[in-house]
């Protein structure tokens, strides 16, 4: 029946087992196909009934792994919740055994130690143990929130007073009513109330000192850490290490450097330069340190590729690593920016304390946003440590914005594009191909007759200028 | 092909060098980069030693400053007065550096157990989205400015605090450390500011501020904890803590000694949060419950006003003790994480 496939298999066809495969199936086909001709069945016929129980086409899966928390975990936390909690205002509210302000740590207690009976009630000992130390966990999780929630509440809470104020019905027109961030001290006495003064001082400050640390940083950072990852060699580890060491070098510690080696030495005054060298010293190892983890997030085979092109080290450092991980590294720039604006010791030791505006980072004292809210604060009157307060909140301000801000850029992995990226990357290389395009066809019109050396078949389907290239996907698609 | 057919049955060796007679060796491979490489190489290596440069000139800095008033007392001295008068020439570490260290052991004690189960929940309990926002949550915890944390210290966290020193020290002054000179249980109106601005209050601050570090360097030891042996504590039948302590504490050992390690560091030279809450003594003081404490930092940033030469130099040497206490525990404790590493990544 079957006819045996007498083609010949030629070399090209085994190397494309498919269409040799639709050969042979093409064969079967043009075979002629015997059709048995049976009787058909008589209807009355008692037939043999195989046995079939009712089932459901897909029976649904009862899901015999639970995943997740059952009603019994749910309401046993809850119920030992409840149970704590009523205990605790028992003692506290009610009896008046304890002071009131115990009333969480005793709830707490309580909370504990119900659960663990509930649970030792249904489960063994294990169990116990298991749920216990989850408490625990989500406890310590909890504690670390809530503090981090307080220091941010409190902080910006305090601040109130200047805001207040701000939106206090007689501050006149929206001028007068920022002129805390318009202000210097200079001419305000310690009593005068709110509705004088400013920060402007210690903003400018700021900004002028971050702006040099930032000059001097992100080159000298950045290039170190392309040393580390790129370069390496033993020198590469040693700087590492010491880096690394660098990055818990005390504040202070860093302030009395530049005390003495910038303002004994050479200004013989407190200024903002050296304020901002010492946030400099600060700043270098923490950027270094966090670029060079990204830069080894690159992925090995993408230096490859780049290498195997026949890129040298520097244009594989700088068009393929370096645009790999540019979300990565500006985060660490706004981080290490975030960290240094609040950095206040060394700058108490080298830029002086001053309620003056001082443009100049070369001569005289310029105080900063951290040190002001720190002198504010150190003032007995309220309306002083009100400001220091209100500083220390605008600070924060600046320090989470710039965090979000560095959470979104760096929310991306290194090597990933997102969509309009991708766009971008794709006209970039349809671009490159009609240029290679073009300079084929120019380089075949000129020099067709001269030489017979033709391209791989591949490449010369790839070269075809009508056709759409194969392996780029449509722009606008994305 | 004549050649071939005179010598058919003949085996013909290639004419090798023999062992012995060997003398051929591997041809040296030199490798000739283009010039933007060179100049590229050159650029960042200057930038290493750059930056090499500067953070050796500090250590180098401190030390040639402090010479002079370590010279002038003599280390012994220096290393053993508890007083701080460079003006009569009678200075020394003694209680300053005692109380920085009791600060930041304080400050430890509060916060291991908080970052170990911090860091325990976010690699073992919370998942998705929940896992990713504590993260970033720590992380921005690290980038809060210590002066908005002294100040919480300050104004928050001191008042609502006192409570419970005064009650730790009630129930448990019978232990030294948490006796308070001058405190009367029976006293109906007692005097708070016997228990303010304390080893113990700075202590707590500084735990908050060292809690970032040391999470994100167990968070970083224990995900590294290997899937198979995870999966095969399951499938012997332990439960998610059984798991953890039987396989993600083990192999997070070294993480977790050395984030503690660099917490410590860190607790060491922190500064103005301490300025902010202690009133400075200088005495030794192991009561950490009680008023009056002190610490290297906080010296130097109270200090650094009187400019005089000599006064100045004292503080260098101060510093330069922090510097050196901080050095030597960073590193320990990056070898150690460094051990730990290359460990669980031959093991797993």
């Amino acid at each position: 029946m079957t006819e045996p496939v007498t083609a010949p298999v030629t070399f090209d066809e085994t190397l494309h087992g498919r269409r040799r495969r639709s050969h042979a199936a093409a064969a079967l086909d043009a075979a002629p196909t015997q059709v048995l001709e049976l009787p058909p069945p008589p209807a009355e016929r008692p037939a043999t009934v195989l046995p079939r129980l009712a089932l459901d086409e897909n029976p649904a899966d009862p899901g015999r792994v639970a995943v997740g928390f059952s009603r019994d975990d749910v309401l046993s936390v809850a119920g030992a919740g409840l149970a704590g909690l009523s205990v605790g205002l028992i003692f506290t509210v009610v009896l008046g055994i304890i002071p009131t302000g115990w009333l969480l740590v005793v709830s707490y207690v309580w909370f504990v130690a119900l659960y663990a009976v509930i649970v030792f009630l249904r489960n063994p000992g294990p169990a116990v143990v298991d749920r216990f130390w989850s408490i625990m966990l989500w406890s310590a999780g909890a504690v670390v929130i809530a503090s981090l929630a307080l220091v941010i509440g409190f902080t910006l809470i305090s601040g109130q007073d200047v805001v207040t104020q701000m939106f206090a019905a007689d501050a006149g027109g929206l001028i007068d009513r920022l002129h805390f961030f318009w202000q210097d001290m200079g001419t305000v006495g310690p009593l005068a109330g709110l509705e004088q003064g400013g920060i402007f001082h210690a903003l400018v400050g700021t900004i002028e000192q971050i702006g040099i640390a930032l000059i001097i940083t992100v080159p000298l950072g950045l290039t170190t850490a392309v040393y580390l990852g790129e370069v390496g060699g033993r020198l590469a580890r040693f700087v590492r290490t010491i880096v690394e060491a660098m990055t818990a070098l005390p504040s202070v510690v860093a302030g009395l450097f530049i005390y003495a080696a910038v303002i004994i030495a050479f200004t013989r005054q407190f200024n903002g330069f050296a304020a901002a060298l010492a946030i400099t010293v600060l700043m270098l190892p923490i950027m270094i340190r966090s670029a060079d983890v990204v830069l080894r997030l690159v992925p090995g085979n993408l230096r490859e590729a780049g290498l195997a092109l026949g890129a040298g080290q520097w244009a594989v450092v700088w068009y393929v690593v370096l645009p790999t991980v540019r979300s990565g590294l500006t985060t660490a720039i706004i981080l290490g920016t975030a960290h240094g604006i609040g950095e206040t010791a060394p700058v108490l030791l080298t830029a002086g304390v001053t309620s003056n505006l001082n443009f100049d980072p070369f001569n005289g004292p310029m105080t900063s946003l951290p040190l002001a809210a720190l002198e504010f604060v150190k003032a007995p009157q309220p309306e002083m440590r009100a400001r220091g307060f209100a500083t220390a909140a605008f600070l924060l301000v600046v320090v989470l914005v710039l965090f979000v801000i560095a959470r979104i850029i760096g929310g991306q992995e290194a090597g990933t594009v997102s969509a309009k990226q991708r766009v971008r990357l794709t006209q970039r290389s349809r671009g490159t191909l009609a240029r290679i395009q073009a300079n084929r066809r120019e380089h075949e019109s000129r020099g067709s007759a001269d030489d017979g050396e033709g391209m791989p078949p591949g490449l010369e389907q790839l070269f075809q200028p009508e056709t759409d290239p194969p392996n780029l996907p449509k722009a606008t698609n994305e | 092909m004549t050649a071939i057919s005179e010598t058919a049955d003949v085996t013909t060796r290639p004419d090798y060098p023999e062992a012995g007679a060997d003398t051929a060796s591997p041809r040296l491979i030199k490798q000739v980069r283009e010039r933007a490489d060179r100049t590229f190489r050159l650029v960042s290596s200057t930038g290493g030693v750059i930056v090499l440069a500067i953070m050796c000139l500090v250590g180098i800095f401190l030390t040639v400053n402090a010479v002079q008033a370590i010279a002038a007392v003599g280390p012994v001295e220096f290393l053993t007065t508890q007083e701080w008068s460079p003006e009569t020439n009678h200075f020394g570490i003694a209680a300053v550096l005692t109380g920085t260290v009791l600060i930041a052991l304080v400050a430890l004690v509060v916060a291991l157990p908080l970052s170990l189960g911090t860091s325990l929940f976010i690699t073992e309990v919370a998942r998705g989205g929940f896992q990713r926002t504590l993260v970033s949550i720590v992380d921005l915890m690290a980038a809060v400015p210590s002066v908005v944390y002294g100040l919480w210290g300050l104004a928050f966290l001191q008042n609502n605090v006192i409570g419970f020193a005064k009650w730790l020290s009630t129930w448990f002054g019978w232990i030294p450390i948490f006796a308070v000179d001058g405190a009367d249980p029976a006293n109906p109106l007692p005097n708070n500011a016997l228990y303010g601005s304390s080893t113990f209050i700075a202590g707590l601050v500084v735990a908050l501020m060292i809690v970032p570090i040391m999470t994100s360097m167990m968070r970083e030891s224990f995900s590294r904890a290997p899937i198979g042996e995870r999966e095969g504590a399951y499938a012997l039948g332990a439960t998610r803590w059984g798991m953890i302590r039987s396989v993600v504490l083990p192999f997070g050992k070294g993480g977790v000694i050395g984030g503690t390690m660099l917490g410590l560091g860190r607790a060491l030279g922190e500064t103005i949060a301490i300025y902010l809450i202690i009133s400075p003594i200088f005495a030794i003081n192991f009561h950490i419950l009680q008023k009056g404490s002190n610490s290297v930092a906080a010296l130097i940033a109270l200090r650094y006003g009187e400019s005089n030469g000599f006064t100045m130099s004292a503080l260098m040497a101060a510093g330069l003790a922090l510097f050196i206490l901080t050095m030597i525990v960073n590193f320990t404790a990056s070898t150690i994480i460094g051990r730990s590493r290359s460990g669980a990544e031959s093991e797993a």
